[in-house]
């Protein structure tokens, strides 16, 4: 009896103290860390960025990929430091929450195939096709007009799946945003978001579930961010861009596309690089956003955000290429810098380049 | 002996305050299970009521799910979440019962602890593991074999169908008109309709699957793209995780029959399968559903095994093979964007709402089955 009070004595006192390290070491990595939350699609960059701040400046940042429509919950909820989305916020949202809207780094969706016998890479396919396939009007490979666009190559006879993201997610927000602006019937029967009504295939949950899903299934055609598939060596088609250019996924066509766009005259920074023209340009292309409150609470909090993203921006070239993202033009990104003045503390621009 | 017996008396009367105490502590234990399921319910229907307020009744049987013009129909979701289920019920049920008559009557007396334990080690295996094992193992294989195969020999199934279901009636014909001369001439009629119906599909197995599926009713359910994942994947990979439960109980349930009955049929003279069939699951019918429904009810909710193999399509099934969608797997995949205050996030508790009330009748009828084999 004694030895059992002995014994919950001390489990007691083992708890009561483990509980107090925990808390007080919660309390202390949140009052230096940068909380951020929001869209998957950016999330290895933006991981990989703050890996490299914390190691060169000591401020540490906590990214959270929950998805691009909780991140923007968040920070209208004022939870995170900043929110995160793939889509561009509208801009009578981002008014009636006094949100900063600004684009952080651009990126690229690629189409994948997986056919027996047929090298995807050198396959051709148009917008328009890919929208027919996945609204259930191209069903087999040998169509006519999938061949008709692939002189020489012999396409079996097998059946289409087509694969989109279970998920609602970001790139799915942008792949339809394509199919829909060269597919009128895309456009008007499915239309463009991060979860839409598909007509036809089977959906994975996350990059890997498609990409699992399209290496699983002899037939299969998905999409995928531009790094998922380099690092899993899928094959990736080519695209016929607005140009009527056959143009391979790479970051070159990437990198022409962003230099098209007219960031000038877009509202909030949401300029479009979907379905650029230009010879070089991949027709699947768009930045991913950074969400600010322009009144926040605490001015240094939102400060420390800021100099991660422009330190990001100095310096975050090496790592941005290495996982294939494109960093925003050089003139963008001064523009970025600019409209950080907008964030206010009192009264007083949050920002130290402001005049 | 009477000393201490007053001692103990005095004792409990002492700690009266005490023994009122941990009773409150017990009472409120047992209402706050209740208050929790409650308010989960009423908090449930509160959210989803714009859904149900919008749509009305119509909500269950709107065949759309369209987050762009947002448009929110639960029929797919419910038709998916049943079917799958349905599906599971029916791999796993003749198999759970065969295991668990396996264990109580035929089984080596040494082998029945490990094999006991490793039935049941099938539902310690979380659901995420069952989930990936269906997704990179078992879809490939169902997509290069056993879809074809299936696709090519549907006529079997039809087969066992016709077979299943002429037996069953002309039994329940003999049971209900008894054994007269009317009674005979019935089952005997619907035993040769099921059997010319086995004779036709058998005869006409190589022509029917090049009809075009529109046209053929009873080649439609095996029909599509090999994929891999759909209805039948989710409806087999269920019937694994269910297995365990449905295995355990019924071998309880089977353990509950007196030994005294089943020694009176074999002294009679009847065979193991008569001893079965006539002796035990009479005796234990009304538990033995009870141990189904508890499956069920497991199956009706699985959410992350059933993400992974349903292929979350939000369109109702045409087929074993189609992909479709379960009430938990679309609230999984579609939860973390739905804004506050939005119709797709009352659609989804909405969503919520019906999925508990299915499971809360499943369970129900469960623990009622259960309770009426025990009594019997």
């Amino acid at each position: 009896m004694k030895f059992m009070k002995n014994q919950l004595r001390r489990t007691a006192v083992g708890a009561i103290a483990a509980i107090a390290a925990l808390t007080s070491f919660g309390a202390v990595a949140s009052a230096d860390e940068i909380t951020g939350a929001g869209a998957t699609f950016p999330q290895p960059v933006y991981t990989r960025w703050a890996e490299q701040y914390a190691a060169s400046n000591g401020d540490t940042l906590n990214y959270q990929g929950i998805g691009s429509g909780a991140g923007t919950t968040q920070i209208i909820n004022r939870t995170v430091d900043f929110g995160a989305s793939d889509a561009p916020v509208a801009p009578e949202r981002l008014a009636s929450n006094n949100l900063l809207q600004f684009p952080a780094v651009i990126g690229a969706v690629v189409v994948s195939v997986n056919i027996a016998g047929v090298n995807g890479n050198d396959l051709h396919l148009t917008g328009p096709v890919v929208a027919d396939i996945y609204l259930g009007r191209i069903r087999m490979w040998n169509d006519r007009r999938i061949a008709a666009l692939n002189p020489g190559v012999t396409l079996p006879a097998v059946a289409i799946a087509p694969v989109y993201r279970a998920d609602s997610s970001g790139t799915t927000s942008i792949f339809t945003s394509y199919l829909g602006a060269v597919s009128l019937a895309f456009q008007t029967t499915i239309g463009a978001g991060s979860s839409v009504s598909w007509r036809a295939g089977i959906g994975a949950p996350g990059n890997a579930g498609v990409a699992g899903a399209i290496r699983n299934t002899n037939g299969a055609i998905g999409y995928v961010e531009y790094a998922y598939a380099t690092e899993n060596n899928m094959a990736t088609p080519q695209l016929q861009n607005r140009s009527g250019a056959w143009v391979r996924p790479n970051s070159a066509a990437f990198a022409a596309a962003a230099a098209t766009a007219n960031w000038a005259s877009a509202p909030n920074m949401a300029a479009s690089m979907i379905n650029t023209a230009g010879q070089a340009n991949w027709p699947i292309v768009s930045a991913t956003y950074i969400l600010l409150p322009k009144n926040p609470t605490d001015g240094a909090r939102s400060l420390k955000v800021m100099r991660f993203f422009d330190w990001a921006f100095n310096n975050g070239q090496p790592a941005a290429d290495q996982l294939h993202y494109i960093m925003l033009p050089e003139s963008v990104r001064a523009q970025v810098r600019q409209r950080w003045c907008q964030v206010r503390s009192n009264g007083q621009p949050v920002w130290s380049g402001c005049h | 002996m009477s000393v201490s017996s007053s001692v103990d008396f005095e004792n409990s009367r002492k700690f009266h305050l005490g023994e009122g105490i941990f009773r409150t502590i017990l009472l409120f234990s047992a209402l706050v299970i209740l208050i929790t399921l409650g308010a989960i319910l009423t908090i449930l229907f509160l959210s989803g009521q714009h859904a149900f307020a919008r749509y009305g009744v119509q909500f269950l049987w709107l065949d759309q799910w369209d987050p762009v013009r947002d448009v929110y129909g639960a029929a797919a979701p419910v038709v998916g979440t049943l079917a799958s289920s349905a599906i599971a019920l029916a791999i796993a049920w003749p198999l759970g019962f065969g295991v668990a008559y396996f264990l109580t009557e035929s089984c080596p007396r040494r082998l029945r602890a490990p094999l006991g334990i490793a039935v049941e080690l099938l539902a310690a295996i979380p659901s995420i593991v069952y989930g990936m094992w269906g997704f990179f193992v078992f879809a490939p294989v169902m997509s290069s074999a056993i879809q074809p195969w299936l696709t090519a020999n549907a006529w079997l199934f039809w087969i066992i169908v016709a077979a299943l279901v002429g037996i069953s009636l002309s039994s329940m014909t003999l049971a209900t008109l008894g054994r007269s001369i009317f009674g005979r001439i019935v089952a005997g009629a619907i035993l040769i309709l099921a059997l010319a119906g086995i004779v036709y599909l058998a005869v006409n197995r190589t022509d029917l699957p090049v009809l075009p599926s529109e046209l053929n009713p009873l080649w439609w359910w095996f029909q599509g793209a090999p994929v891999g994942v759909g209805l039948l994947s989710a409806g087999v990979v269920l019937a694994i995780m269910i297995l365990p439960f449905i295995a355990a109980t019924s071998r309880d349930v089977l353990n509950t029959t007196p030994q005294l009955l089943k020694e009176g049929g074999y002294a009679m003279g009847a065979t193991r399968w008569e001893v079965v069939t006539g002796v035990v699951i009479p005796a234990v019918r009304g538990s033995l559903f009870g141990a189904v429904f508890l499956g069920l009810g497991r199956a009706l909710g699985e959410t992350m095994a059933v993400v992974f193999v349903i292929g979350n399509a939000n369109r109702l099934p045409d087929s074993f093979f189609a992909p479709t969608t379960s009430i938990s797997a679309l609230i999984a995949n579609t939860f973390p964007e739905a804004g506050p205050d939005t119709m797709l996030q009352a659609s989804l508790f909405a969503l919520g709402f019906i999925l508990f009330v299915v499971s809360f009748f499943v369970l129900a009828l469960a623990r009622l089955m259960l309770r009426q084999g025990r009594m019997a």
